[in-house]
């Protein structure tokens, strides 16, 4: 069965093109628009792995990974950041709070589908 | 492309909504300057506007917003205050990137003055902390970054990676970093569970295993650690190289004892192998001592097995490099194994008229050596057209700049493999096409740009294999052929007679038709008398056919079809009356009977339902004018040329046949329906039927009759 990704990010420009990398992979992915969004749709529907962006309104990045983690069920979901600070303290800080990898912003489609399956299989 | 397009048009309208955003946040924030909230959003709306444009390709963008993003980030931690001052010039700012998204689709100029003294502005506001520099690299980056190829010689490392215990809190699977280090080249991978605890002691959440992997690949060391940027901190790896290929250092190990002692006739191999069987392997000894663990001997052991594998393939590369040899000698050898199949042939009709088992296993060991030895000698004799293809380069690029034209040429499939022979008569009438395309086919520049298409022309040039055959294709977006002109033209040349109706297809094919020229000035390029009509001559001297497709105002495309080899082919082999013949096997679709009844359904025509389909034949009997004795049923080959399939009338259909090809000699070269001749394994010969000419000559014949 094909894996869900959950895309959060508050540009829609960015959530259409993880969409179209990652469909095109053969990924089911949904999207969510923010840290809030993302959980109450996770809530619905189990999802396989997040890909989050961290500047988000109403909840950011990083409360969300710290969300997830506290949950019982997303414990060792695999999360993604999306950063465009390739400052070592944002990174820091998504790791601390759990995210197990991260893309840099600006990414090429390629680079994501790499991240996804390095950490999806 | 179009993707591209519309996720652009998708930044560009998600941009003008963010500015709007912005707009009205800055407003707000003019009468409440210390809301942090509203800096957050002015914050997020720069941030978007330059991360996404950094990815959709607006670098003027995103590196004209890094600096205000970095400003604004300074105001949310409390570095900087906001002024009014400030606010104006963010509005300011705000209306460039407007600018400079209205001047991305062709709408108004961008005054890149302004935009480097509203740049330097906030340069201002930053105390020295983050340059302006660093969008500029980042977007640099970006452009390097997946362009750097990470490539070197084989190289042989030895990776270990143990995680440490809490591994899997981050949501981490080892596993697939396993498989992604197992892609990039060949790998033994070795795992440890020494630190594997008793089940009552075992966390289900902790990771005990490590391992080991040895992996040959030409990725460098970076490629490697990249696979691992993620769980760098949560365990330990090592890269080490063991080996690498580039290095051609001699091998410094002299002989073993053991070695020498046979060779010195000490002691003889037997014995030697005997003693080394006896002797227990340095591994097992350390085992025994409990010095190691199995799986730690196990990675030692894939390590040597690898590196020597790997030194074997090196060693073996380096000896069958190639060597240069006569073409003759390849013609005298393909011509032996002509000899051979043909006496191989003989030997089964002889094994199977003799029904001795001993005999028919020996014609058959023969018949699968000789098919092989075929193989492999066509095989020799092939070249990459490649070599043709990479001339064509140069011609196109020196005749399109004397006749002013601006062509794009691609060329695809040049590693597609033909008979040498094929290759060396190619040549000329490529140069023909490929000239005919620049001369007649790509109009100039502004003819081009008045027609709407773009002023460059493209003329592509193809070879793809299409089972026995290869394709090459000549492609160009020209001008297409423009059917009335050839019709004025094939009249006034006498060609045709004003009042023939002939179809689109047909008035086109007339270009073939011998001193054709549709040129109204003849330029130093084409023109010259050497027409279309020679190309296809010599095609179909080759054994192979020209398709010609255009549209006027589009363009035209030639399609060469060509036999793979001239020497040896497959064919089937049939029967009329006591005479043998070979129709090409790669022509043949199926074989059909023929009853009298079916014959006299016809009405005399000669036409068979195959499958609810009307097809033609063609009585070879009557062809070949071979005197009656017509057999109750006869069988039809249905065969396949192109579009038309006609079927061949013989009587009896023996089978499969591997076919020698002999010329006819001089004294036969205008027989024109045979193209060759092959012997059998009884010594009789066969004709080999050329089903093309026999096609046409049949279309004539019906012409002339309807007349």
């Amino acid at each position: 069965m094909s894996k869900t990704i959950l895309s959060v990010d508050d540009s829609a420009s960015i959530r259409q093109l993880v969409v179209f990398t990652l469909e095109k992979e053969g990924y089911v992915v949904m999207s969510a628009v923010d840290g809030r969004d993302a959980l109450a749709k996770m809530k619905t529907k189990p999802v396989d792995m997040v890909i989050t962006d961290l500047n988000m309104p109403n909840m950011d990045g990083i409360e969300l990974i710290q969300a997830l983690r506290k949950d019982q069920s997303f414990r060792f979901t695999p999360i993604v950041m999306l950063t465009t600070e390739s400052a070592q303290n944002k990174k820091d800080a998504g790791r601390q709070a759990g995210a197990t990898g991260w893309i840099v912003k600006p990414f090429k489609p390629e680079q994501l589908i790499a991240v996804v399956k390095r950490l999806l299989g | 492309m179009g993707h591209m397009d519309a996720q652009k048009d998708l930044y560009r309208e998600e941009a003008y909504e963010l500015l709007a955003t912005l707009e009205g946040a800055l407003l707000e924030l003019e009468h409440a300057p210390e809301d942090l909230e509203i800096v957050g959003r002015v914050f997020r709306a720069m941030h978007t506007i330059k991360g996404s444009g950094a990815m959709f390709g607006f670098d003027d963008i995103a590196a004209f917003t890094h600096a205000i993003e970095t400003v604004y980030d300074l105001i949310r931690s409390g570095e900087l205050k906001v002024s009014a001052d400030l606010i104006s010039l963010t509005l300011a700012s705000a209306d460039q990137i407007k600018a400079m998204l209205d001047a991305s689709q062709g709408m108004g100029e961008v005054s890149a003055a302004r935009t480097d003294e509203l740049s330097k502005a906030f340069a201002g506001y930053l105390s020295g902390a983050a340059s302006e520099g660093d969008a500029a690299a980042a977007i640099e980056g970006l452009k390097t970054c997946c362009d750097q190829e990470d490539r070197q010689p084989l190289t042989t490392y030895r990776i270990r990676f143990c995680p440490h215990k809490d591994l899997f809190v981050n949501g981490t699977n080892p596993i697939p970093l396993i498989g992604e280090l197992r892609d990039l080249g060949e790998s033994t991978v070795v795992c440890h569970m020494r630190g594997l605890p008793d089940l009552h002691e075992l966390d289900p959440e902790s990771c005990y295993t490590s391992w080991e992997i040895i992996l040959t690949t030409t990725r460098g060391i970076n490629t490697i650690r990249d696979v691992f940027i993620f769980v760098e901190d949560a365990s330990d790896i090592s890269i080490e190289a063991v080996d690498v290929m580039a290095e051609t250092e001699p091998d410094p190990s002299y002989k073993k004892v053991g070695e020498i002692l046979v060779d010195r006739g000490a002691i003889s191999e037997e014995e030697l192998k005997a003693a080394l069987c006896a002797q227990k392997r340095i591994g097992e000894v350390l085992l025994e001592k409990g010095v190691v663990d199995k799986a730690e001997v196990a990675s030692a052991l894939a390590e040597q097995e690898q590196v020597r594998n790997m030194r074997k393939k090196r060693a073996a590369a380096e000896e069958t490099s190639s060597i240069r040899v006569p073409a003759a000698k390849l013609d005298s050898l393909v011509n032996l194994v002509g000899e051979l199949v043909t006496v191989q042939a003989r030997l089964t009709e002889f094994a199977a008229r003799r029904s001795d088992a001993d005999l028919t296993g020996i014609a058959e060991e023969v018949e699968r050596l000789s098919a092989e030895l075929r193989d492999i000698s066509m095989g020799i004799r092939m070249l990459p057209i490649g070599t043709t293809f990479s001339k064509f380069k140069r011609l196109v690029r020196d005749l399109s700049a004397e006749l002013g034209k601006d062509i794009n040429f691609t060329m695809e499939g040049e590693d597609t493999e033909l008979d040498k022979t094929v290759i060396d008569k190619l040549s000329d009438p490529l140069v023909h096409l490929i000239r005919n395309s620049i001369d007649h086919g790509i109009e100039r520049p502004e003819v081009r740009a008045a027609s709407g298409k773009t002023p460059m022309g493209t003329i592509e040039l193809s070879a793809a294999h299409s089972g026995a055959h290869v394709l090459i294709r000549i492609k160009d977006d020209g001008a297409g052929l423009d059917a009335d002109a050839i019709r004025a033209k094939a009249v006034e040349k006498g060609i045709i007679t004003p009042d023939a109706s002939l179809s689109d297809k047909e008035v086109r094919e007339l270009i073939f038709a011998p001193g054709f020229s549709t040129a109204t000035n003849v330029t130093s390029v084409s023109g010259r008398g050497v027409g279309m009509d020679v190309v296809k001559s010599s095609i179909d001297s080759l054994g192979g056919s020209v398709e010609l497709a255009s549209e006027k105002g589009v363009g035209t495309t030639i399609t060469l079809k060509l036999p793979l080899t001239l020497a040896i082919i497959d064919g089937l082999l049939v029967n009329i009356a006591a005479e043998s013949f070979v129709i090409p096997l790669g022509a043949v679709v199926e074989c059909v009977e023929l009853s009298e009844d079916a014959r006299r359904h016809a009405h005399g025509r000669h036409l068979i339902k195959v499958r609810d389909e009307i097809v033609p034949y063609i009585p070879l009997r009557e062809v070949f004018g071979i005197a009656d004795g017509t057999p109750p049923i006869e069988q039809v080959v249905i065969t396949e040329l192109g579009e038309a399939r006609v079927g061949f009338v013989v009587d009896k259909v023996i089978g499969q046949h591997q076919t020698v090809i002999k010329s006819m000699g001089h004294m036969l070269k205008n027989i024109d329906n045979v193209s060759g001749a092959t012997i059998l394994g009884d010594g009789s010969v066969a004709l080999i039927l050329d089903v093309y000419k026999l096609m046409q000559q049949s279309e004539r014949m019906e012409g002339a009759g309807q007349m």
